[in-house]
């Protein structure tokens, strides 16, 4: 249906998108999902043929959106992220002025807009000029743009954002519904959104496709896994022996000295899903003479999935030129077949960026370690608004966190001694996900 | 195209715009033809249209400020690029559209000569032959006017723009007599117009290779054909000029003549200006 080949656009020198490859079939619904700015309205906008792309091409029901414009937009309604409605018109002069534009059949015409105004919703807004409207209604007249002259593909841009959380309900319910007789392409920078209403996800990160799948897929893929962290003091070879106990169901382990407290050691396993290795690891850990001074278990959400693809892009930049410096500071014992690369923890990076911006620095000494997780608990809550709401203004300063952490993740190809510095951070990004992911383990 | 004419046809009268063009041309055209006809009792017609034309240095602006500028602004034209129409089409419905609402004035102004005829004899030839030359100068200058409004999104910026650019249209053929006579003198005003030629070319394809190759090209074709004989080139700048001047066309048809060649010109000029229109907005898909 749409067939987008190696689609390049730059501006200047920086890629908006970048050789993005994607084909999308008929009778689903697609949710193209990515933080903001990562290029996703530029994608639309090239599909739709309202800006031309730098290099590669766009063919709708095999019709090049370049070659033979009239022809490939015929089978497209776009909605645009600021819904191009003319105030001066009311709605049904507009979709009036769509249709004709589209060509619908002379005698069909007001029959087609009665139509598209009935499922929108919009039939007894129909005289009123678009500049009463509110946004929601707004909204709705854009998507009823979009439907007319039955194009088999509906793109809508970020069609929820701005509306109250009636209306957004409202719009996802409208546009579920449009699923079942058109294609559609959603874009949205919300997880819960596509998880709401799409079948099938893009997930675009910098201009580049870093996952496509079924929501399904998505979540058992990456979420099939489910990571312990333990802080412990004790020697090296007492905790590797304690992990040798439950070596048959785990993973991947990897460990490291602490960041900001280097005479404790940090460790990290990761066991599939539904495995409880908590109490045999705690026992094992006591028996080969270590003390645990934390251990919490956590597993990813589809929204953990989502912030950590997109994330993990950011990084590529900074970890290029991290590669130098940056010494592995964990060493990978066990097997890793099963380990994706990609499953960093980025989630705790978050946490930690959000943590910091509470100002709440983690530079208490060992003895306070239990204090500290008091203090944590009681800034949960503010933990998790800015969670919410910082997210995607802080996406640079996760990112790097990422990159650091994806440093460490990547298992060592030798072990080199490790660096104390590195440690450091490693405990303060430890100590958040203890506090957040407490509560699951109690 | 129909669907974006009749778009556009509406829009000039749910705003303001269409009634305050039509109302203001009428007026000044009323006014005119008062004076030189009605109370002088001149029976030319065709004079005191060469003197309304005047005031379409005014208006035209103000009917042209719009017409992409607004889309623009408003972000309308993403809807317009993503339907299946081509910018062709957008950019002649929405000019036809403006024809539209100059043509009102203008059929409302053909009925003076019909009262005119009550009260003397009238060349009616030479009356309507010169309401054509009328009609095709603000065509012309209607089409600039689009030009210029596709160049920005501001109306406001539109409005100054074209105004300023018919302001040295009107102002050419007079501004050209400034210029001596001499052959150097018009080889240098040749050349100069050759660079801000390029400039404009810099401006519309941002390239500077595109601009450079263009200055540089016309400026050999310049200087070859100067300094093989530059006995052409005396008072060739101002001749030329006043050649292309709008306004200086329409004199033809203001005397009672039918000047065929104006119309060709004209027609060029709306040509041409579509065009430039097209690029225009078709580059702005591209950045």
């Amino acid at each position: 249906m749409i067939e987008v080949k190696n689609l390049t656009k730059k501006y200047g020198s920086n890629y908006a998108i970048d050789h993005l490859n994607f084909n999308v079939k008929s009778g689903h619904i697609y949710g193209f999902l990515g933080p903001n700015g990562a290029g996703k309205s530029t994608t639309m906008n090239i599909i739709a043929g309202c800006l031309a792309a730098t290099e590669g091409t766009v063919k709708i029901n095999g019709y090049d959106i370049y070659e033979e414009p009239i022809k490939a937009k015929r089978s497209i309604g776009y909605l645009p992220e600021f819904p191009p409605l003319y105030m001066d018109m009311t709605p049904y002069e507009y979709l009036r002025f769509v249709a004709e534009a589209k060509e619908v059949d002379r005698g069909l015409v007001d029959e087609k807009i009665e139509q598209v105004m009935q499922v929108t919703g919009i039939t007894d807004m129909q005289d009123r000029l678009i500049k009463n409207l509110s946004k929601g209604y707004r909204q709705r007249v854009g998507i009823a743009q979009a439907m007319l002259g039955e194009p088999e593909v509906i793109i809508l841009d970020e069609p929820t954002v701005g509306l109250d959380p009636k209306q957004i309900i409202e719009i996802r319910e409208l546009i579920k519904s449009l699923g079942t007789n058109h294609t559609v392409i959603l874009s949205s920078h919300i997880l819960s959104e596509i998880s709401a209403v799409c079948d099938y996800v893009l997930i675009i990160s910098k201009g580049k496709l870093v996952a496509q799948d079924t929501l399904e897929n998505l979540a058992t893929h990456y979420t099939s896994s489910s990571t312990v962290r333990l802080l412990v003091s004790g020697d090296e070879g007492g905790l590797r022996m304690a992990v040798d106990t439950v070596k048959d169901s785990i993973t991947d382990f990897t460990y490291g000295q602490d960041k900001d407290e280097p005479q404790y050691l940090a460790a990290e396993i990761r066991v599939p899903r539904d495995t409880d290795i908590r109490a045999q690891l705690s026992t094992a850990l006591v028996e080969n003479g270590c003390t645990i001074l934390s251990m919490t278990t956590e597993s990813l959400s589809l929204e953990d999935v989502f912030l950590m693809l997109t994330q993990d892009s950011y990084d590529d930049d900074e970890a290029a030129s991290r590669e130098a410096d940056a010494l592995p500071a964990a060493v990978s014992e066990l097997s890793e077949d099963e380990t994706e690369p990609d499953e960093s923890l980025t989630y705790d990076s978050l946490l930690s960026a959000g943590y910091e911006n509470v100002g709440l620095k983690d530079d208490e000494s060992e003895d306070e370690a239990d204090e500290d997780e008091e203090d944590f608990r009681d800034y949960e809550p503010d933990l998790e608004a800015l969670e919410a709401a910082e997210a995607e203004e802080k996406a640079k300063a996760e990112a790097e966190m990422a990159a650091r952490l994806r440093k460490r993740e990547q298992p060592a190809e030798t072990s080199q001694p490790r660096k104390k510095q590195d440690e450091g951070e490693y405990r303060s990004l430890f100590t958040i996900s203890d506090d957040d992911k407490g509560e699951d383990n109690k | 195209m129909r669907a974006v004419y009749r778009k556009e046809l509406r829009t000039f009268f749910s705003s303001m715009v269409g009634y305050i063009f039509i109302g203001f041309v009428l007026l000044i055209a009323g006014i005119f033809i008062t004076m030189t006809n009605f109370r002088q009792g001149y029976p030319n017609f065709e004079y005191s249209l060469g003197s309304v034309s005047m005031i379409l240095l005014f208006v035209v602006p103000i009917l042209t400020m719009r017409i992409f500028a607004e889309e623009r602004h408003s972000k309308t034209d993403q809807l317009l690029y993503s339907l299946p129409i081509s910018v062709k089409e957008i950019v002649l419905g929405k000019y036809f559209a403006a024809l539209t609402v100059f043509a009102i004035p203008c059929a409302v102004m053909c009925v003076y000569p019909i009262i005119m005829s009550f009260y003397g004899k009238i060349s009616f030839t030479s009356a309507y032959g010169a309401m054509v030359g009328f009609f095709l100068l603000g065509a012309s200058l209607i089409a600039v006017g689009e030009f210029m409004s596709s160049l920005t999104e501001s109306q406001l910026i539109a409005a100054v723009i074209s105004f300023a650019a018919m302001l040295v249209i009107y102002m050419m053929s007079s501004l050209s007599m400034l210029i001596p006579a001499t052959a150097s003198a018009s080889y240098i005003a040749f050349a100069v117009v050759i660079l801000l030629l390029a400039l404009l070319i810099y401006y519309m394809t941002k390239s500077y290779w595109t601009a450079f190759a263009a200055a540089a090209v016309l400026e050999l074709i310049l200087a070859v054909f100067y300094f093989t004989g530059s006995a052409r080139f005396e008072g060739l700048f101002s001749k030329t000029i006043s050649t292309l001047s709008f306004w200086s066309r329409l004199d033809n048809f203001v005397f009672g003549i039918f000047d065929v060649t104006a119309v060709v010109y004209y027609i060029t000029v709306c040509a041409v200006f579509m065009v430039l229109t097209v690029q225009s907005v078709e580059k702005r898909r591209w950045s």
